[in-house]
């Protein structure tokens, strides 16, 4: 046994170990296999199906079966979770590991990527106002991020992006990290809006929007509620109002009360008329009725013509959720007076929360994939760019699908949630640690200028992975280099 | 960036460099908190490469004196145990890690309470209760180990003990245990084995003991150890000291050429280790419960040595499901074995 000669040096890091073969050096993560300098600790096999459960894929059983396929069944795929990245950048990422599907040989790059250039799009499903448009957002007292738009059911938020990662305070850029380190890793981040709400945010689980935890997710804007439930509602009450910050329906002027045969009810709503039956801006925006700063729904009506309005009309007024409602009937006065909710009608209040889906948050990472992460693929950079735009190369972050922006660079987005929990680090520079995966043909991968003389077969490196180190090696206990 | 830093889910940091991993946390005032991480972050940055300059030096047993911080801790806790046995700095050099992002965070903020484990090896900080005239941070190896306290302590030794199946006791996370009112409090815990995490015993750490360092060798662990205990857990005034400590007092567990016990020179192993050709124990067979009994003894005696001079508070010595304590005060250390009675306690002074 002859092992002198076979010692290896370990560069990965300065220790420098020189490592005999079967043992792994300081770390117990580099080890000396034949030979060969190979990385035995447990970077992270996905398998999809396990993952959904939040659990990672076993080590054990590893083979040769893994068709290529990314993300269909329950395939085995190599993710760059836990793969470390490798400094000075020039150096090859840490795995570069090759398979064949359909008879091609196909190179997957997996590295993790620090990215300084990093932020997360957050998706809020409430109609409550969490504040207007530009206004900061912060965590901790901290500006992290911003308002945009208003869409469908839900209000957006940006957060994080280079600015407040490197161009605010020290402060600011720390808990900016902190934030979107907490939000990819699936944790709850409680977010406070200047001159708006205060929301506790986490992935896949409902917004708490001042202390209130969100149930669902409108069903529609309120003019969309109307023609939703019109027929349920004509005949069985004369009037319905669905209250909506944005936009507010009323079912008799409604072109689907209007198609019903409804009557005019002689309502005169506050706001701003659109077309028949739709009002805009009948209040401020809230966290009241349908996303509007009220309480008192009659505070959006104006009052009733008596020309046309009768004693004992009925009226429903409910938001677009359901979760709010009210029943009134005019009195001699022509004063909406409220009364129980007739059983008749509780129906098709309950109809409109049930058709309502379950309120969440939903966190994008979106980050863009610097030149020298780039340079940790191929010796040209640029070509890896290319190569991604005409479909060559398909990236994936943690092995989860993620949308490539058109344009330059490698800007990416992906959702959270689909990759295990903690699949995110950071390094305090500030900058977020995120999986990043390119798969390519290997003759691809050659042409546009990759480190070949670092592919490894697959099932090189799943053997590696079937078991702990322990038992990687031959007679039981594998020895650890000493350090006293 | 070659260092790693992640968040686990409760918040505690994960710091992994080359050959270190440390789990670190901090509890206090939140912004002192986070300040504190980050001053750990920053000082573990180049802590490997500060020591990779002097390596050949901290695998030496003697040489001229190293420049660097953590190198000088390393030496300094080494220094305190110099005498008949072999020893270099490296037998500290886990704790020295441990002890200087330590430092580094109590020196950043005001902390109620932190620790930074280092593979097992343990450095503690325990805020000062007030009125308290101790000082908080960590007393560097020097200014230690001149037997002062020794008066008031009691020595003594629970003899033989029977410990679970799985005799090899890491120390687990400093548990909280902080009942209000109460001083400031460390529990470390020690479990059989990593995937099995069951306590079999407790020590508790104050805010008014000395003791703020926790480590653990053996030839089952990480690094090579000349001796056959499974493991050796010290408790001690620093980590870099009790690294040392259990080191030395784990090498110390031993049957020399008894016949089940299979060794090979270090360097057959590690080209580059601290221990030359000295022989490592690479497995250890059937042990009669006498053998268990002699392999022990010598242990406890090297360990008694060490806490007469005041260089450690306690150590817990595991063989073949046999465990022995020897501490300054074994009220602090419990087993948690209702069938283990204690023993008489000798007053020493």
């Amino acid at each position: 046994m002859n092992q002198t000669d076979d010692k290896i040096r370990c560069d990965a890091c300065p220790v420098m170990c020189y490592i005999r073969p079967g043992m792994t050096g300081a770390c117990d993560r580099y080890a000396n296999e034949n030979g060969l300098l190979v990385r035995v600790d447990p970077h992270v096999l996905l398998d999809r199906t396990l993952s959904q459960g939040g659990r990672i894929a076993a080590f054990a059983g590893a083979s040769d079966s893994w068709s290529g396929e990314i993300f269909s069944g329950p395939e085995r795929f190599v993710t760059a979770i836990g793969a470390g990245t490798t400094y000075p950048d020039y150096k090859p990422a840490p795995f570069i590991v090759s398979s064949q599907v359909d008879g091609v040989d196909t190179v997957t790059v997996v590295t993790e990527g620090i990215y300084s250039y990093c932020g997360v799009k957050l998706k809020i499903d409430t109609d409550r106002h969490l504040g207007a448009e530009c206004a900061i957002v912060r965590a901790e007292g901290e500006p992290v991020g911003h308002i945009t738009t208003g869409e469908y059911g839900s209000q957006m938020l940006s957060l994080g992006g280079v600015n407040h990662l490197t161009h605010g305070g020290k402060k600011e850029g720390r808990v900016t990290c902190q934030t979107l380190l907490d939000l990819c890793n699936g944790n709850p981040v409680e977010l406070s809006v200047d001159g708006g709400a205060t929301v506790i945010v986490e992935a896949g689980k409902p917004p708490i929007v001042n202390g209130g935890r969100e149930q669902r997710m409108r069903v529609g804007c309120g003019s969309a509620t109307i023609g939703m439930f019109a027929r349920q509602w004509f005949g069985k009450v004369d009037e319905v109002v669905v209250v909506d910050d944005h936009i507010t329906g009323v079912l008799s002027e409604h072109q689907a009360g209007k198609f019903l045969g409804a009557r005019d009810t002689g309502i005169r709503m506050k706001g701003r008329r659109s077309t028949p039956g739709r009002y805009f801006h009948v209040a401020e925006p809230g966290t009241g009725w349908g996303g509007a700063n009220i309480s008192d729904p009659l505070e959006i009506v104006a009052g009733f013509n008596p020309k046309i309005a009768w004693p004992g009309m009925t009226m429903l007024m409910v938001s677009t959720t359901g979760e709010q409602h009210a029943f009134y009937q005019l009195n001699d006065q022509l004063q909406p007076i409220q009364q129980q909710l007739p059983e008749a009608l509780r129906e098709s209040v309950e109809r409109v929360a049930e058709n309502c889906e379950p309120a969440l948050c939903t966190v994008l990472f979106m980050a863009g994939a610097g030149g020298s992460l780039r340079a940790g693929v191929t010796e040209n950079p640029v070509r890896l760019t290319r190569s991604v735009r005409s479909a060559l190369t398909t990236v994936t972050a943690g092995g989860a699908p993620v949308y490539v922006w058109p344009g330059g660079g490698i800007t990416f987005m992906v959702d959270v949630s689909l990759l295990p929990k903690n699949a995110f680090g950071y390094v305090p520079t500030p900058a977020i640690v995120a999986p990043i995966e390119f798969t390519l043909r290997l003759d691809d991968y050659a042409a546009l200028g990759g480190h070949i003389d670092e592919v490894r077969a697959l099932s090189d490196v799943l053997a590696l992975h079937a078991e702990r180190p322990t038992n990687v090696f031959v007679d039981g206990a594998i020895q650890r280099a000493a350090r006293g | 960036m070659r260092a790693q830093f992640a968040i686990l889910p409760d918040g505690r940091r994960h710091f992994h460099d080359g050959p270190i991993d440390l789990i670190i946390e901090a509890s206090g005032e939140a912004m002192a908190v986070a300040v504190a991480y980050d001053a750990a972050a920053e000082r573990f940055a180049t802590i490997l490469d500060e020591l990779c300059l002097e390596l050949p030096r901290l695998r030496a047993a003697s040489g001229a004196r190293p420049e660097g911080v953590v190198a000088r801790r390393m030496v300094d806790a080494v220094a305190c145990f110099a005498g008949v046995r072999f020893v270099t700095p490296m037998a500290a050099v886990a704790g020295a890690v441990a002890e200087e992002v330590l430092a580094a965070m109590v020196g950043a903020a005001p902390l109620e309470r932190a620790f930074v484990n280092n593979g097992g090896d343990i450095a503690l900080h325990l805020a000062a209760e007030k009125g308290s005239d101790r000082p908080p941070a960590i007393p560097s190896p020097r200014s230690r180990g001149e037997g002062k306290g020794e008066g008031r302590f009691r020595l003594a030794d629970a003899s033989v003990r029977p410990t679970p199946p799985h005799p090899n006791p890491l120390p687990a996370s400093g548990e909280r245990e902080s009942p209000r009112g109460e001083q400031n409090t460390f529990v470390v815990g020690l479990i059989a084995r990593p995937d099995q995490p069951a306590l079999f015993g407790k020590a508790r750490i104050t805010a008014r003991d000395t003791a703020r360092g926790v480590a653990t060798s053996g030839w089952r662990g990480r690094s090579f150890s000349l001796g056959v205990a499974d493991a050796v857990t010290v408790i001690a005034g620093g980590a870099s000291l009790a690294d040392a400590a259990a080191t030395l007092i784990a090498n110390a567990v031993d049957l020399p050429d008894h016949p089940a016990i299979t060794r090979a020179p270090a360097r057959s192993r590690d080209p580059q280790s601290d221990l030359g050709d000295r022989l490592v124990t690479l497995a250890v067979g059937p042990l009669s419960a006498d053998e268990v009994a002699t392999a022990l003894d010598r242990g406890v005696t090297e360990a008694r040595h060490w806490l007469a001079r005041g260089r450690i508070a306690a150590a817990a010595l595991s063989l073949n499901g046999r465990t022995r304590l020897v501490a300054t005060d074994p009220s602090l250390y419990s087993f948690d074995q209702p069938s283990l009675a204690q023993e008489p306690h000798h007053a020493l002074g």
